[in-house]
């Protein structure tokens, strides 16, 4: 039977905190697809996955069941990974997909592109080109359309996230989709 | 006909729209709308397919990995505090922040005094509560005291453009935190007048900590607008001058128990 975040993040409060293990296992994966949204960099996915769970488990007493661990998590992973953001340089610089070290070790997440060179090269444009554009919007507005684009999150559910009225929610999901249609409207043409 | 606004047509097509029926027959007879829902997906299309490096099922495990010895430090620590069962792990120091709320509400409200001056015997007697209260009274102090700055700072930032804010930012995330659990802890003990302004303070500090950094002249202006027609600052360094004022009484009242216990 599959074990449930909530009855886990109980047993880490009354003090067992090697279940937290079981967290970390469940939700890697997505918490370092956001952060590598987020961030566009691999290795500052890297490390705000990390301060993500180290967050987590300090402030485990703070999550309060009325959403779910996920959704707290992802608080959490955007919180990280707009601090470090503001450390560093701006990320437009900071692409990983033009270093071909990065590339190289990169599993294409759509595998018809990674057999496909010409596919594969579109689709890196296409990612060079929206990654520079996600650069010309403010964090909340990023935030927000990630979660609902790529992540599929709810407006609803977003809005717990960033702590906003779902028509605050909803206004950030729409500019951001504005100013990237503004930066990428030729964007079909390239579509692999 | 009423055409889709552009802001239906991207709800429309994250399946937001409230009546998706409405929008689809809309979509279904209206050619101009159609094409530019049609150019507003395959923009959208063309996004989905960005890559992201993959990670396999082992990535989570890996990432226990790299941060356990960190975790096992961290409990480490925590058994230190939970050694101390009276005070300060959380569940204990928001009922202990509802303690040191009650005592900032009685003095802004002017309900109690000065406490009355304990006999000698009965100061000695009860040290671990004394120290506990001014462990309390310095941990709001200091909250109402960063709070302040960080209001002050918005509302002197002046001048006609957007304003990097960053730091204050960092601040204002801290303590909106923090200011979660005070304001439960008024709330929960009937204390309306201090959760009311702990809740226009939070709700100040989220919208500064939220918002896009350099802050436009907009913002700046709503927050000073907030800050100026709630009184915040006022009552918040009001607050903290009064909780200042209870931590000197608290330090004085402990000095003679310390000296008959040496």
């Amino acid at each position: 039977m599959e074990v449930s975040d909530l009855a886990t993040v109980a047993r880490v409060r009354a003090g067992d905190h090697d279940a937290f293990r079981f967290l970390v296992e469940r939700h890697s994966r997505s918490v370092f697809r956001l952060a590598y949204r987020l961030t566009g960099h691999e290795q500052d996915a890297e490390d705000v996955v990390q301060e993500t769970f180290l967050r987590a488990f300090r402030q485990i007493r703070r999550f309060e069941s009325r959403s779910s661990f996920a959704t707290w998590l992802y608080r959490i992973t955007v919180n990280c990974s707009h601090d470090l953001l503001r450390r560093r340089p701006r990320a437009g610089s900071r692409q990983s997909l033009d270093d071909p070290d990065d590339a190289a070790a990169m599993q294409l997440v759509d595998p018809s592109a990674a057999a496909d060179p010409l596919r594969e090269l579109a689709s890196r444009r296409i990612g060079e080109r929206v990654q520079a554009a996600m650069a010309g919007l403010s964090d909340q507005e990023r935030s927000a359309f990630i979660m609902r684009h790529f992540e599929g999150l709810s407006i609803e559910e977003i809005g717990r996230v960033l702590d906003l009225k779902t028509s605050a929610a909803k206004h950030s999901v729409f500019r951001a989709v504005q100013k990237l249609r503004h930066l990428l409207e030729p964007l079909g043409e390239l579509e692999p | 006909m009423t055409h889709l606004a552009e802001e239906d047509m991207v709800m429309h097509y994250y399946g937001e729209t409230d009546d998706l029926r409405l929008a689809g027959a809309h979509l279904a007879e209206c050619e101009e709308c159609r094409r530019a829902f049609d150019e507003l997906s395959m923009t959208l299309q063309a996004m989905t397919a960005t890559m992201v490096p993959e990670r396999d099922d082992s990535y989570g495990a890996r990432v226990w990995s790299r941060i356990q010895p960190r975790i096992a430090a961290e409990r480490e620590r925590r058994g230190w505090w939970r050694a101390r069962p009276a005070m300060l792990t959380w569940p204990r120091l928001a009922a202990a922040g509802a303690l040191a709320v009650l005592l900032v509400a009685a003095y802004v409200a002017g309900r109690s005094s000065v406490a009355p001056p304990q006999p000698e015997a009965q100061r000695a007697g009860v040290p671990s509560d004394a120290a506990r209260e001014r462990v309390l009274l310095a941990a709001v102090g200091s909250h109402l005291d960063r709070s302040r700055v960080v209001l002050t700072e918005i509302a002197h930032r002046n001048g006609g453009g957007a304003a990097d804010i960053a730091p204050e930012q960092a601040t204002a995330a801290d303590l909106a935190a923090d200011n979660r659990l005070y304001r439960q802890a008024a709330a929960r003990n009937g204390d309306a007048a201090v959760a009311s302004v702990l809740e226009d303070l939070e709700r100040v500090l989220v919208e500064i900590a939220s918002s896009p950094s350099p802050a436009s002249h907009a913002d700046l202006a709503r927050w000073r607008e907030q800050i100026q027609t709630k009184g915040l600052l006022f009552k918040v360094t009001v607050m903290g001058s009064r909780v200042r004022e209870r931590q000197q009484d608290a330090a004085a009242a402990s000095r003679p128990a310390s000296k008959t216990s040496t």
